[in-house]
């Protein structure tokens, strides 16, 4: 099926013709349009996801590069832009495995309890320092919203890598946490300890910093 | 008794309980012990209304199409010069 694709960038005439008709029905690729089409949209999904504009680029580009590889086992049963995206995703899963992987790992378990500092040990009661106020505003239109979104990013940023992995997987895609537990490495127990400890601080972050 | 005494008082039980109920389904049993401890903390009421706005802006950052994160032509031209090649190899 890509085999004809591929016969026919070898024509320039002919792959110009298909660079009209790039939209698709029998879902074909034509990467001589992918940067196009596809570049801007997997930079912003990346940068959503890894709030690092150097790396994000080189995953676009990554992504690209790989789907040309594969470019014989692309099937046409999903569009070329879902079948990209699977392959940006999984190296989006990539990053966050080597970031949260072996030290930083066991470093972001432990010191959930060490950081457990919002209640009191004995009974669970919030720590009076520690009481949820109201914010100062809520994010009700489009503008504070992007204000609120600039302080959330930076509030994630404070936090171990694993638990924004942790945190960005299970909001971004809504994955299952059976998935996430596993490419992750961590167990169920953790992981929902991770995402108590990931809103707790979050929260208190925003309290804090978005005034 | 003495375990729905112990949740009714415990903050940090509760605010566990809100997070994986917005993320999963509570046993029947937590869902009761959240709904007594809700109904008589009301720094858990707070807790609980901004953790819900945290998670819908969350989503609306992941869902957003971001149009002012853009890559530079220069790049963008580079690489699909560069797919071009590839393509001819």
């Amino acid at each position: 099926m890509t085999g004809l694709h591929l016969a026919q960038t070898d024509n320039p005439a002919m792959q110009k013709e298909e660079g009209k008709t790039t939209t698709e029905k029998r879902n074909t690729t034509a990467p001589n349009q992918w940067v196009e089409q596809y570049a801007d949209y997997f930079y912003a999904y990346t940068i959503a996801r890894i709030n690092d504009e150097e790396l994000a680029r080189d995953l676009v580009q990554e992504t690209f590069l790989a789907g040309l590889e594969r470019l014989d086992r692309f099937e046409g049963k999903s569009t070329e832009r879902t079948w990209l995206t699977a392959i940006l995703r999984n190296k989006i899963v990539d990053v966050y495995r080597q970031r949260s992987s072996g030290l930083n790992n066991d470093n972001a378990i432990s010191n959930i309890d060490e950081q457990d500092d919002f209640f009191n040990a004995d009974d669970g009661h919030w720590k009076e320092t520690h009481y949820p106020k109201e914010f100062a505003r809520t994010p009700d239109d489009q503008l504070l919203a992007k204000e609120f979104h600039i302080v959330l990013r930076r509030c994630m940023n404070k936090l171990p890598s694993l638990w924004i992995a942790v945190f960005t997987m299970k909001h971004m895609d809504e994955l299952a946490t059976e998935n996430i537990c596993k490419e992750l490495k961590v167990t169920a127990a953790n992981f929902w300890v991770i995402v108590h400890r990931t809103k707790l601080n979050l929260r208190a972050c925003l309290q804090k910093n978005w005034t | 008794m003495n375990d729905l005494n112990k949740i009714i008082y415990n903050c940090r039980k509760a605010t566990f309980l809100i997070e994986k109920k917005q993320l999963s389904r509570l046993t029947v049993r937590e869902q009761l012990e959240l709904r007594v401890h809700i109904a008589g903390c009301s720094i858990c009421r707070t807790f609980q209304r901004q953790s819900i706005l945290i998670n819908g802006q969350v989503r609306n950052i992941f869902q957003s199409r971001m149009p002012d994160s853009t890559l530079p032509e220069a790049f963008k031209k580079d690489l699909q010069e560069r797919i071009n090649k590839e393509l001819e190899k």
